[in-house]
């Protein structure tokens, strides 16, 4: 069997280099330079409730499947009170005032943007819903 | 090493083999360990909502001619529905307004109507018909007929087609053709306002029905308006209609309106 031979091999191996390069720059160049993931200010209602309608870690990952749910269950099938599974009762609501999400999580820029801006994900729940007044 | 087909094709069959056992025993593992661990709590209706077979109203046109209490009612409702005023009579949005008797019941005037008529203004609004046609045109159901009667609107998933204003012969839908935030006075914190881009219309106050209470406009009308349950004999409505002629617009059409006017 005939050994095997590189053609051109000193182009090949510069291509091969510079193509490595190209695609890992993004890596290399941002080393180290990664943004902390922020950090949630609660506000001192929410502190002193201790609870969410759900566990802390649900809702992290799947508040936005709550409020789909949520809209779904208020607009369509008219329930509004919602029975957390230690057996609070919750109006389902979004932004209607005291009794609603924002009754408790009364900032919008502590809580809402701090992890939107960071995933850079934009809801557009505010198009509609009416914003917390922010207590500035 | 020497490659042969025969040893290819053995090594390509064995990794198939194994990986397919892989994802079944994935598989199977994960529905076996399988319990209902969901952290999502029950929805129900509120005990203090009103509820309703067929929610109808009443108008009772003199009396409102009497009392003279139309633009409390487009004003209340108006206002705690952010809906905008728009300065541009073509980008109008209204829930709730006025217009003469032979707009409202057009093909029934005739030149001998009593004057009182023909001058009044009559209060209209969405008929929450027994057959929507709104609905019917919706291709994204954002339109929809809840169980107890009233045709209400989903906002979220309004695209803006706009075919339910098309369908609807009452004209009792707008379009938001601007973003509507800027033309709103005084927001209600309480009720979310539209976006550009997206039909809207009355919706028989369903968020107050929800607390309990009568649809704004019929509480502000000094009893000009009845609001109730036509599924209900006893009801109020129900007693009125039994004992008062009304009529109802177009109802020839066959969309079966729910808002009756005593003439």
């Amino acid at each position: 069997m005939q050994k095997n031979k590189m053609y051109d091999k000193e182009k090949v191996l510069a291509g091969l280099t510079i193509f490595v390069i190209i695609v890992t720059f993004p890596f290399w160049y941002n080393m180290g330079k990664a943004a902390p993931a922020p950090e949630i200010k609660l506000s001192d209602k929410a502190k002193a409730a201790k609870v969410c309608v759900a566990p802390k870690s649900f809702m992290t990952a799947e508040h936005m499947q709550i409020l789909d749910v949520w809209r779904e269950s208020v607009v369509r099938n008219k329930k509004r009170l919602y029975s957390s599974l230690d057996g609070k009762n919750y109006n389902m609501s979004l932004s209607t005032g005291e009794d609603s999400c924002i009754g408790c999580h009364v900032s919008k820029a502590d809580f809402c943007d701090r992890c939107h801006t960071y995933a850079s994900v934009r809801p557009y729940c505010w198009d509609c819903h009416i914003e917390p007044k922010e207590n500035k | 090493m020497k490659n042969s087909r025969r040893s290819f094709l053995k090594i390509s069959g064995l990794s198939a083999l194994s990986l397919s056992s892989l994802s079944i025993g994935n598989v199977l593992a994960s529905s076996a360990g399988v319990t209902n661990t969901s952290p999502i709590g029950d929805a129900s209706v509120k005990p203090e909502a009103l509820q309703a077979k067929k929610w109808a109203m009443v108008v009772d046109v003199k009396k409102l001619a009497e009392n003279k209490r139309y633009e409390a009612c487009i004003e209340i409702c108006h206002k705690i529905h952010n809906v905008p005023n728009m300065p541009n009579k073509r980008h109008e949005v209204k829930w709730i307004w006025e217009d003469e008797f032979k707009h409202v019941f057009p093909g029934q005037e005739h030149e001998h109507i009593p004057d009182e008529f023909k001058e009044i203004p009559f209060l209209v609004l969405c008929n929450h018909c027994e057959n929507p046609s709104c609905v019917q045109a919706c291709p994204t159901k954002a339109t929809f007929k809840r169980d107890d009667g009233i045709v209400l609107m989903d906002f979220h998933r309004c695209i803006g087609c706009r075919f339910c204003m098309a369908a609807c012969p009452y004209g009792s839908r707008s379009f938001n053709f601007f973003d509507p935030r800027p033309f709103i006075e005084e927001v209600n914190p309480e009720f979310p306002t539209r976006m550009k881009g997206v039909v809207e219309k009355c919706n028989f106050c369903a968020e107050r029905l929800a607390k309990g209470q009568q649809p704004a406009c019929v509480e502000v009308s000094e009893g000009a308006l009845i609001f109730g349950d036509l599924g209900d004999h006893e009801s109020e409505v129900s007693q009125i209609l039994k004992k008062r002629f009304a009529i109802r617009r177009k109802p020839n059409l066959g969309s079966g309106p729910q808002i009756y006017y005593l003439v």
